[in-house]
């Protein structure tokens, strides 16, 4: 009798102990898509998602800037009141089409290329791609030589000709480098979501989504399967980040 | 053909010295506009964030591309095994390396953070050509220093053909890196085309020769060393052929585009002046192509000017603003040109001026900054020649052709 509960309480032992073996192994790879959305800081970015937006031309209200204040807002970009020489991350254009005269109107930035070429021409390896899909520049190695600004096919990228004052911390800049839209990197790694995207909900257009292209059930992979989406310039096969509905 | 004598010029003359107070002050123009541009920011310049390359780069890209073809008249003397060019060889050595020198001062000296040109030489993504031509220049300096010395070493002059083999090799690398910058561009219309590297090649042949000649014959007025016809016709001759060798380029270049229904607009821009390209237009029928091109080749090759070196000097000038003002055609131009990011649309508003051609004026900084350039080359030539033994004391026909016969 005694040997039989030993035997019990072995048997008990056993399976608890694998329970909870199993439990270690694979409880990193069931709570991925969490650890995902919220990045610790010590944890490294990784191929797993990949950060994209969609927007919605039929939307997106003509004369409305609320995207770029917000931008402005957030990275602390500031106007010269010279436009050829200010940066802009991110910019509102009207269109027409030429042959159906339909008017269109749609923010343009970084497109966050899955080939950026920016970074194919950076001599200095400055301008790069987080494993996640973002483009950003690095500014510690930054020579401002502009060659990425030549490359860049959606004239995406500014540089910095003025003194940078008011620098957000979160945000880098300096006069002498170049810099694009980082589709807010610092929110997006503490599971937020872009400035730009937060005002035009704000302003109840709801014309732009953000999330990760990479999950099939995540509100942009479901948007892009119903509807679909134009990449700008697709003929490049760059396989952007953003994409467009409506034109 | 007689023995040549190799030594350096006196260079005590007030002549010289001024010569050299005149590029001095160019030179520290430039560093003064350096100054200007990089302490108020780039803003205070005519480049801006759609013309982003402006002229100090077609300052220096014509000097880089020109220090290449510089080193021509070497070649031809260690690898074709052309006795006449022997002589000729250390000055076109020389001046190469001045020539990348002062092309290369301004291109890292209009950087936004000139300061960091350390990362420059110690960072390198080999995808970018960018980072490959860092690696071309600097080699370039070693082998063709390497080229220099080993025929102005007596000991060493027996592997003056190997090292002018590998200079001929590399220059050739050196200018298709430099064109393929541009070619390389994908997104631009005016770029994007693999003829870029063998264009900027031939360009090197022309603009380095004429900068080569006007070199020779003002160092040898200058001093009173004699230079014979003979080596000025041959130069002369081998000038024409390169010129017309760079239209044909330009003629196939644009030829290629005007096929591509998609690349007609910017042709239309850059030969009729459509869409307010009317300034680049302008530079290329009357500058690049009348100015630069057809007006020399009359001059090289009209009958009655064979000895003539005012003739042959002014042609040479205007093969040198021709080659600046195809630098700034393709350079300015390509960029000026609006990129198509929206086919089939026409843009109503922006505020970044998508779908605008940008005119672009150089501001007076820039333009200084280029001149100094130019100015650091010429120094440096004028200090070569004065240390070391680049030119024969002597280059007149008996001294240097070898098929003289006294008359």
């Amino acid at each position: 009798m005694i040997e039989k509960t030993i035997n019990f309480s072995r048997r008990v032992f056993v399976e608890k102990t694998a329970t909870v073996a199993a439990a270690v192994t694979i409880a990193p790879g069931v709570f991925l898509h969490q650890v995902a959305q919220a990045k610790p800081a010590d944890q490294a970015v990784t191929s797993a998602v990949r950060w994209g937006m969609l927007i919605d031309t039929n939307k997106c209200a003509t004369g409305c800037t609320a995207c770029v204040s917000a931008c402005n807002e957030e990275n602390g970009i500031q106007s010269h009141d010279r436009p050829a020489t200010d940066q802009q991350w991110i910019r509102k254009v009207k269109l027409r089409d030429t042959q159906t005269g339909h008017i269109t109107s749609l923010p343009m930035m970084c497109q966050h290329c899955e080939k950026p070429p920016c970074v194919d021409v950076c001599p200095t390896g400055a301008s790069m791609k987080r494993e996640d899909g973002i483009v950003l520049v690095d500014k510690h190695i930054c020579i401002g030589c502009r060659y990425c600004m030549m490359a860049c096919p959606y004239k995406a990228r500014s540089f910095a000709h003025e003194t940078v004052t008011d620098q957000k911390d979160y945000a880098p800049r300096g006069k002498g480098t170049v810099e694009a839209c980082t589709l807010c990197v610092h929110r997006v790694d503490e599971g937020g979501t872009p400035a730009c995207v937060e005002a035009c909900n704000a302003a109840e257009h709801g014309a732009m989504i953000f999330g990760d292209l990479k999950d099939p059930e995540s509100n942009i992979s479901k948007e892009l399967e119903k509807h679909g989406g134009t990449q700008l310039r697709a003929d490049l096969r760059l396989n952007t980040g953003v994409r467009y509905q409506g034109i | 053909m007689k023995k040549i004598h190799l030594q350096e010029i006196d260079g005590n003359s007030m002549g010289y010295l001024g010569l050299l107070a005149f590029f001095g002050a160019f030179v520290l123009a430039a560093l003064g506009s350096t100054y200007y541009m990089e302490h108020n920011g780039h803003w205070v310049t005519g480049m801006n964030n759609q013309v982003v390359w402006g002229m100090p780069h077609v300052f220096a890209v014509f000097l880089i591309v020109a220090a290449s073809g510089a080193l021509n008249v070497a070649s031809i003397s260690s690898v074709f095994n052309q006795k006449i060019y022997k002589p000729l060889a250390p000055l076109s050595t020389l001046l190469a390396l001045a020539l990348l020198l002062g092309g290369l001062m301004i291109l890292v000296l209009d950087l936004g953070r000139p300061d960091r040109l350390i990362v420059a030489m110690t960072k390198y993504n080999f995808k970018s050509i960018f980072a490959w031509n860092m690696i071309l220049y600097n080699g370039f300096f070693v082998i063709v220093g390497v080229y220099a010395w080993f025929m102005l070493d007596r000991t060493m002059k027996k592997y003056s053909r190997y090292a002018g083999f590998a200079a001929f090799i590399w220059r050739l690398a050196l200018t298709t890196g430099t064109g393929s910058i541009f070619g390389f561009l994908v997104a631009r219309p005016g770029y994007d085309m693999a003829m870029m590297a063998p264009m900027f090649i031939i360009m090197s042949f022309s603009f380095g020769l004429a900068i080569y000649l006007l070199v020779l014959m003002a160092a040898y007025n200058w001093t009173n060393r004699p230079l014979g016809d003979v080596v000025v016709n041959r130069l002369r001759k081998l000038l024409g052929v390169f010129v017309a060798a760079v239209l044909y380029f330009v003629i196939v270049y644009h030829l290629t585009n005007l096929y591509a229904t998609e690349h007609h607009g910017f042709e239309a821009f850059m030969l009729l002046g459509e869409n307010g390209g009317s300034k680049y237009s302008n530079i290329f029928w009357f500058v690049q192509i009348l100015l630069g091109s057809l007006i020399p080749l009359a001059m090289i090759y009209a009958p009655g000017v064979a000895n003539c070196r005012k003739t042959l000097a002014t042609a040479c000038v205007l093969i040198v603003i021709g080659g600046l003002a195809q630098m700034y055609t393709i350079i300015i131009g390509g960029q000026a040109f609006p990129m198509e990011i929206f086919p089939g649309m026409e843009v109503l508003e922006s505020t970044f001026a998508d779908g605008a051609t940008t005119i672009y004026s150089a501001s007076l900084p820039e333009i200084l900054l280029g001149l100094g350039g130019i100015a650091m080359s010429m120094m440096v030539v004028a200090l070569g020649i004065k240390v070391l033994g680049f030119l024969p004391q002597s280059l007149a026909d008996e001294v240097a052709d070898p098929h003289y016969k006294a008359k």
